[in-house]
């Protein structure tokens, strides 16, 4: 499989047509999802019939947009009409909604082609996918390794190249650790950059949707396809959107780049990786940027101050699923019976044990000392990324502390998990943009590089990325190891 | 064993989620783990501080006051556990 700029390229030029592309995604994914369980739902007939469309408008000479006939996947927790979404939760096994998530909607405008979507852990919480009420999805650069999370499903598909790009959404880093995981890129762009209408919410003042891509080129183009302020989201932007693409750079002269002291020092222990990411230093500082030290003085307090507000958005959020009007109902006595069973019946251990800590955070005498500190420690660690913004114009630090980890060796711990998202939190509670780029290998396995930049600067942002990857090619110096055995490929 | 600031038990009826006594135990000591992190916010000094609650600077986003096209009853009862004509039907709350 191609990137998407290339696909969509050929199919414009009819050198191969929006279905044949389809037909293409269906089969790699086909041929790779006995190993990767990277899907919840596929939509073949849906896809096939949606190319085609494509490929007809095409004929008609009609502009068919950005995306046209490029396959992409979307996890589950968008809604699209007529097609089952579950969040990956009991609680929606059988949630077939009556309407589409204005990214899916854009996607459609756009001319992509969704062939299916991606299995995530329960309403978006977790860092390893391992959290779904369906299925657990295999990495596919080491199959008995996680994918990360809580994108996981996409990031598979997209690291298996089985389609070039697919939509995840980050809370506290779901988008970014598991690209870095699956060697794909991976955007969470600023708060209020894309519509959240139609996405099932889990902390409503931090989730974010994004793109995950093979190439920076893909994510350059599939943020304009899906950012812009939407009456339907009065937390979206009215902000312009950018021609991505052309923010694209070749070289980093001029740019000056932040380097953070106290995650240097976080994962000094770790040899290979600090190795890794002292090396992806000193690649930007050859392409000619120059390497400023900041300090992110309260990004330590991270991980304290996310675990109190995105439970306790998540407690509030989550009390709709009560039995009452759509989703999992199990009877009872009485009404209050009939909640309590529903609730204890449909949610997985992770929900309910957020749900619990983020009502305690809330609740009434405990509300000013957690969850309001909570909120003014978000302000300072906002600020430090105020002052650092000052002396640099793109952060770059590390996005994950470990390369992707076995199957089940962090699942029965909560928070060793939880600290898998130690170096992605800090940007999800500024609200500002942040990514994940391929940054090279430990143990074989790929990582991520992190880059950072000011509120609605995606574009800066991706022309860095976009330098480093061209620069570098970590994404294509091997091949994935679901391939292995298959054809020529090693 | 750390100090685990939560009455479990009086929680889990705020939020209607009943927990099984197995499940209550697991959560206290993971609890207790995750409340040596929390507990550090307490030594900031955060008086001045202004609380954030969202990122955007957005305030009172309104729009008019006009009908506008929405879900019909089917589509909006489509998901619905039980039904009874066009309505929601919920078990008896009054005797």
């Amino acid at each position: 499989m191609n990137t998407g700029h290339e696909i969509r390229d050929a199919i414009a030029r009819h050198e191969m047509t929006a279905l044949e592309a389809a037909e293409m995604a269906l089969a790699a994914i086909a041929a790779t999802e006995p190993r990767l369980q990277a899907y919840l739902q596929l939509m073949p007939e849906r896809a096939l019939a949606r190319a085609r469309e494509i490929d007809a408008a095409i004929a008609r000479g009609q502009d068919v947009g950005l995306l046209a006939g490029v396959p992409v996947a979307v996890k589950d927790l968008f809604c699209t009409q007529g097609v089952r979404t579950t969040a990956g939760s009991k609680i929606l096994a059988n949630f077939v909604p009556p309407y589409s998530a204005t990214v899916v909607r854009r996607l459609e405008a756009q001319g992509a082609i969704i062939v299916g979507k991606t299995n995530m852990d329960e309403f978006a919480m977790g860092s390893s996918c391992e959290n779904s009420a369906f299925k657990a999805t295999h990495n596919p650069w080491s199959i008995e390794d996680v994918p990360g999370g809580s994108s996981g499903g996409s990031a598979a598909t997209v690291g298996a190249r089985c389609v070039p790009i697919a939509f995840g959404t980050d809370t506290g880093g779901s988008i970014r650790e598991p690209a870095s995981f699956c060697g794909i890129v991976g955007v969470k762009p600023t708060y209020g950059r894309v519509s959240r209408y139609g996405i099932v919410a889990f902390a409503s003042s931090l989730d974010q949707a994004g793109p995950m891509t093979v190439d920076v080129r893909d994510s350059a183009d599939a943020l304009e396809a899906i950012a812009g302020y939407d009456p339907m989201d009065s937390t979206s932007a009215n902000v312009d959107v950018p021609h991505y693409a052309g923010r694209l750079r070749e070289d980093l002269k001029g740019v000056r780049i932040g380097i953070v002291s106290e995650f240097d020092e976080s994962i000094a222990a770790d040899k290979a990786m600090h190795a890794l990411y002292q090396r992806a230093y000193e690649d930007l500082r050859a392409l000619g940027a120059e390497l400023v030290t900041v300090s992110l003085p309260h990004a330590k307090y991270g991980l304290a101050t996310y675990y109190l507000i995105a439970p306790a958005e998540a407690s509030s959020n989550l009390a709709r699923y009560d039995g009452a009007r759509y989703g999992l109902r199990v009877d009872g006595p009485d009404v209050f019976s009939m909640f309590d069973a529903t609730r204890a019946a449909g949610f997985g251990p992770e929900v309910k044990r957020r749900v619990i800590l983020g009502t305690y955070a809330l609740s009434s005498g405990y509300y000013d000392a957690y969850y309001v500190r909570a909120q003014k420690v978000r302000t300072l660690m906002k600020k430090d990324f105020d002052e650092a913004f000052e002396r640099c114009d793109v952060i770059a630090c590390p996005a994950v502390s470990c390369p992707p980890f076995q199957l089940g060796a962090k699942s029965q711990d909560p928070v060793a998990m939880y600290l898998m998202d130690y170096f992605t939190i800090p940007m999800s509670l500024a609200g500002i943009p942040a990514m994940s780029v391929p940054a090279g290998y430990v143990d074989e396995l790929p990582v991520g590089l992190q880059l950072v930049a000011p509120a609605f600067e995606e574009g800066r942002m991706l022309g860095v990325a976009h330098a480093y990857e061209q620069a570098t090619r970590h994404a294509w110096a091997r091949t994935p190891m679901v391939y292995a055995g298959e054809g020529d490929a090693a | 064993m750390p100090e685990v600031p939560i009455d479990i038990a009086h929680v889990a009826k705020l939020a209607r989620l009943p927990l099984t006594a197995e499940e209550a135990e697991r959560f206290s000591a993971q609890f207790g783990r995750l409340f040596e992190f929390i507990r550090e916010l307490q030594a900031l000094d955060v008086e001045h501080v202004h609380p954030t609650a969202q990122v955007i600077p957005l305030h009172n986003v309104l729009r008019a006051d006009e009908i506008r096209p929405c879900l019909d009853h089917d589509a909006a009862l489509q998901n619905a556990p039980a039904t009874e004509g066009p309505y929601f039907k919920m078990p008896r709350i009054l005797e």
